[in-house]
C-alpha cells in the first residue's frame, strides 16, 4: 500500500508540475511577434547542476546579448522534465502547440529521444544540448534536430582513445543499466577494440537506486584490467570514484576512465579524490579571456554553479537560433521548423565560446573536443580551477563520420 | 574448502568472501536505519517516511560542521545526531503529534510530504552534484586481508553500527526507561496514570529515532556522495527491510538488516542487474507467507 500511495502522490505532483509550467504561456500567447525558446531540462533531479537552472541562465544570457533591436521580442520559458520521457513528451507537445519556436537543452537521453520524435511530428525546431546519445544523429536522426555540444561517440573517441594510446589496453566497464549507459559502453568498447585493446567484461548496475558500487568495483578489479571504464553519470560516477579511492583500486595501478564527467561533478567529488582523472568536454570556463569573461556574466545569474559544456552549448545554440530567425524573418521562422533548422545548418554558428562551427546534414554540430586531466589540489589556483588540457581533437575528427552513423537523412 | 566454493559457485572464492563482507557493511546501514524506523513505529505508530531525508540531513550537517565551524568527523558523530534529532522533536511537536488519533496513512502522508520538502530545500541550497567529505585521518588506509583490500573505515562502520544497535536494544529491553517505553506502547493511558509523562516520552523517542538516522548519515558521508538524493535511494530498501523483519520489532530489524545486506551482496555477484530488486522479491514472499514479518507478532 505504501508504494501505491507513493505512486499516486508522485502522479499528482507531476500533473501539478505540468500545469504550472504551462500556465504562463497562455497569457503570453496574444503577442504575435514574439519568438519563444523553451528550455526543457532537469531542474530538481540528479542532473540539475549539470544542466538545469544554469542552462536557463546561459540561454537568458544569449538573449540579453542578442539585444532587442531586431524587431521582435524574445521570451525564454523553462520547465522540469524530471528525467521522465512521459513528462518530457507532454511538455514538449503542449509547448509546441502553444507557439514555442525552439525547444532547447533536454538532458537525459531517453527524454532527448522522445522529444526528437515530437519536434519532427509537429514540424518545429529542436536543438538538443544535454543528452549524450549519438543516436540523435544516427539511427534516430531527424531533419528538425541539431545535436549541439557533445555525444557518446565523441566522449569515447577522446577519453577511450587516449587511454588506449597511453597503454590502457584492457578494459572492464561499470555501466548504468539504461539507454545512455549502454550507448556509452558500446561506443567505448568499439574504440578499445579498434585500437587493439581487449574488453575483459562489464557489469550492468541498476539505475537509479545503486549507492554502493564497491561490490562492482571489486568484481572489476578481480579481472585485473588496466582501465575501469565508468559508463555512468552524475552521482553514480561520483560514488564510483570515491569508493575506488577508498578500496585502493587506483593505487594498485588500475586507472579509472570517467567516460562522462562534468566540471560540476569534480566540484562535488573534491580535487583530493578526483585528481588525475581524465575526462572530455567541449568547453571549459577557464580556457581563455573570452570564456572567463562569459563565465563571470553567467555566474552572476547562478552564483554557486559554474558553466560546463552543456551550459555553454545552450548559450551558443540560442544565439545561433536568434541570428537565424533575424536573418529569415519571424513569419518565415514560425511557418516551418524544417526551414528554420535548414537555415541554421546552412550557415556556420559563431560565438566567443566555440568560435566558428559547421553543422552537418545529419544534425551534428562539429566542434573540437578537449581531453582534460583533473588537477591535484596543489595545482589548482582557486575555486573551480580544476582542469589542465591534455589534448585537442579537431572538429572534423571529433565526431562519428556521417557514413557510419546510419542516418536516413544522408543515406545515398 | 576454497576449491569447494569455487566448484559449486563458479566464482573465485576471494571474490565471494569480499562480496559477503561488503554485504555485511551495507547491511550495517540498513540495520541502523531500520532500527530507527522500528523504534518510532513501535511507540508512535507512525511510519516515518521522513527517515531518508533525516539520514541525508545527518550527512549534510556533518559537512556543515566541518565547512562552517571547523568541527571534524568525531565532533559530527556526536553533534549531528543531536542537531537533526532536535529538528525531529520540533517536527513531532508541531505536526506529527496532531495525527496520533488518525489512521497510519495520515502519518505516512505527512512524513512523506515533509521528507520531499526537506529534500527540495537542500537541493535548492546545495545543488544536486554533492559535496566532498573525507574519511578522517585516523580511519583512512586499509588492511590487506588476502582475499580483499579492506578499508579501515568500512570495518569501523560495521563495528560502530553493531555497537549502536546493541546499545539501543539494551536501553529498550533492560532499563527502566525502556520498560516505560514498552509499557506505553501497550497501554499509554495506563502508564500516564502512573505519573509518567507519555507525550514527552513520545517526543523524545521520535527525536532519538531521527538521531539514529542522522548518525547513519554521518557514517555514510565519507563513503557515499553527500547529495540531497542520497536518502531517497536507500529509504525504500530500508522500508522493505522493516517489513521483512516485522514492523516494530527491534531485534528483527537489526538481524534482517544485516542478512539482507549479505543477500544483496551475493546477488551483485551472480546477477548484478537484479541486485536492486532482490530485496523486494524477498519482501513479497515474506508478506505472502508471514504477513507480520519474520520477527513480528501477528
Amino acid at each position: 500500500m505504501t508504494i501505491a500511495t507513493r505512486r499516486g502522490i508522485l502522479a499528482t505532483g507531476t500533473g501539478l508540475a505540468i500545469g504550472s509550467a504551462i500556465a504562463p504561456l497562455s497569457r503570453a500567447r496574444a503577442q504575435g511577434n514574439t519568438i519563444r525558446i523553451g528550455v526543457l531540462t532537469d531542474m530538481a533531479g540528479t542532473y540539475r547542476d549539470n544542466t538545469g537552472p544554469t542552462s536557463v541562465a546561459a540561454t537568458r544570457e544569449a538573449v540579453a546579448e542578442f539585444g532587442a533591436s531586431h524587431g521582435f521580442a524574445v521570451e525564454v520559458i523553462e520547465a522540469d522534465h524530471q528525467n521522465r520521457p512521459d513528462v518530457g513528451s507532454n511538455l514538449a507537445r503542449q509547448w509546441y502547440d502553444q507557439g514555442v519556436d525552439l525547444i532547447l537543452d533536454v538532458p537525459t537521453s531517453s527524454v532527448g529521444l522522445a522529444v526528437n520524435q515530437i519536434a519532427k511530428e509537429k514540424n518545429k525546431a529542436y536543438i538538443n544540448v544535454g543528452s549524450a546519445t549519438a543516436d540523435l544523429t544516427g539511427a534516430q536522426c531527424s531533419p528538425n534536430t541539431i545535436h549541439w555540444a557533445y555525444d557518446t561517440y565523441m566522449l569515447a573517441k577522446s577519453t577511450g582513445g587516449a587511454m588506449v594510446r597511453a597503454g590502457g589496453d584492457s578494459w572492464f566497464f561499470i555501466t548504468a543499466d539504461y539507454a545512455f549507459g549502454h550507448a556509452l559502453e558500446r561506443d567505448n568498447a568499439a574504440f578499445v577494440r579498434a585500437a587493439g585493446g581487449r574488453v575483459l567484461g562489464q557489469v550492468r548496475t541498476p539505475f537509479p537506486g545503486t549507492t554502493d558500487f564497491s561490490a562492482f568495483l571489486l568484481q572489476a578489479a578481480a579481472t585485473r584490467p588496466k582501465v575501469i571504464g565508468l559508463a555512468n553519470a552524475g552521482g553514480d560516477t561520483a560514488n564510483c570514484i570515491k569508493q575506488a579511492a577508498e578500496f585502493g583500486i587506483t593505487r594498485r595501478g588500475i586507472r579509472l576512465a570517467a567516460l562522462l564527467l562534468f566540471v560540476n561533478d569534480v566540484q562535488g567529488i573534491g580535487l583530493q579524490t578526483a585528481q588525475g582523472l581524465v575526462c572530455t568536454e567541449s568547453f571549459y570556463w577557464n580556457m581563455n579571456d573570452k570564456t572567463r569573461a562569459w563565465t563571470q556574466r553567467v555566474v552572476r545569474r547562478t552564483p554557486n554553479n559554474y558553466p560546463n559544456m552543456i551550459h555553454a552549448g545552450c548559450y551558443s545554440a540560442a544565439l545561433h537560433f536568434l541570428k537565424t530567425v533575424a536573418a529569415m524573418g519571424v513569419p518565415a521562422a514560425k511557418a516551418s521548423g524544417l526551414d528554420l533548422v535548414n537555415r541554421m545548418k546552412a550557415a556556420p554558428s559563431e560565438d566567443d565560446l566555440f568560435g566558428r562551427a559547421t553543422i552537418r546534414a545529419d544534425g551534428r554540430r562539429l566542434i573540437p573536443s578537449y581531453l582534460f586531466e583533473v588537477k591535484a589540489p596543489a595545482e589548482s589556483s582557486g575555486p573551480w580551477d580544476f582542469y589542465k588540457l591534455l589534448q585537442t581533437t579537431p572538429a572534423e575528427e571529433a565526431f562519428r563520420p556521417v557514413a557510419e552513423g546510419n542516418c536516413a537523412l544522408v543515406r545515398t | 574448502m576454497l576449491e569447494f566454493f569455487e566448484t559449486i559457485t563458479g566464482i573465485p572464492a576471494p571474490l565471494l568472501f569480499g562480496q559477503l563482507l561488503l554485504g555485511l557493511i551495507n547491511g550495517a546501514f540498513y540495520a541502523m536505519l531500520s532500527l530507527g524506523l522500528a523504534v518510532i513505529f513501535g511507540l508512535l505508530n507512525i511510519i516515518n517516511f521522513t527517515h531518508g531525508s533525516q539520514f541525508m540531513m545527518g550527512a549534510f550537517v556533518a559537512w556543515m560542521l566541518l565547512a562552517w565551524a571547523g568541527i571534524g568527523y568525531w565532533g559530527a558523530l556526536v553533534l549531528a545526531p543531536l542537531i537533526v534529532g532536535a529538528t525531529g522533536v520540533v517536527i513531532e511537536r508541531l505536526m506529527i503529534s496532531r495525527l496520533y488519533k488518525l489512521d497510519h496513512l495520515y502519518g505516512l502522508l505527512l512524513t512523506f510530504g515533509i521528507g520531499l520538502m526537506i529534500e527540495g530545500y537542500f537541493r535548492n541550497e546545495f545543488g544536486s552534484s554533492g559535496l566532498p567529505y573525507r574519511i578522517p585521518a585516523e580511519l583512512s588506509g586499509a588492511w590487506d586481508l588476502g582475499f580483499m583490500f579492506m578499508p579501515v573505515y568500512r570495518g569501523w562502520v560495521v563495528v560502530f553500527a553493531l555497537a549502536t544497535c546493541l546499545a539501543t536494544w539494551l536501553v529498550i529491553e533492560k532499563t527502566r526507561l525502556g520498560a516505560y517505553l514498552r509499557a506505553a506502547t501497550e497501554n499509554a493511558p495506563l502508564v500516564q496514570a502512573f505519573g509518567v509523562n507519555v507525550p514527552r516520552m513520545i517526543t523524545l523517542t521520535y527525536g532519538a529515532g531521527v538521531g539514529l538516522a542522522a548518525l547513519a548519515g554521518v557514517l555514510a558521508a565519507p563513503i557515499y556522495s553527500v547529495n540531497p538524493q542520497m536518502g531517497t535511494n536507500l529509504i525504500i530498501v530500508v522500508f522493505a527491510v522493516v517489513v521483512i523483519g516485522g514492523m516494530g520489532s527491534i531485534l528483527g530489524s537489526v538481524i534482517t538488516g544485516f542478512s539482507l545486506g549479505v543477500i544483496e551482496g551475493l546477488t551483485k555477484v551472480f546477477w548484478p542487474e537484479a541486485s536492486a530488486v532482490v530485496i523486494f522479491v524477498i519482501m513479497a514472499i515474506v508478506l505472502l507467507a508471514r504477513p507480520a514479518g519474520l520477527f513480528g507478532r501477528a
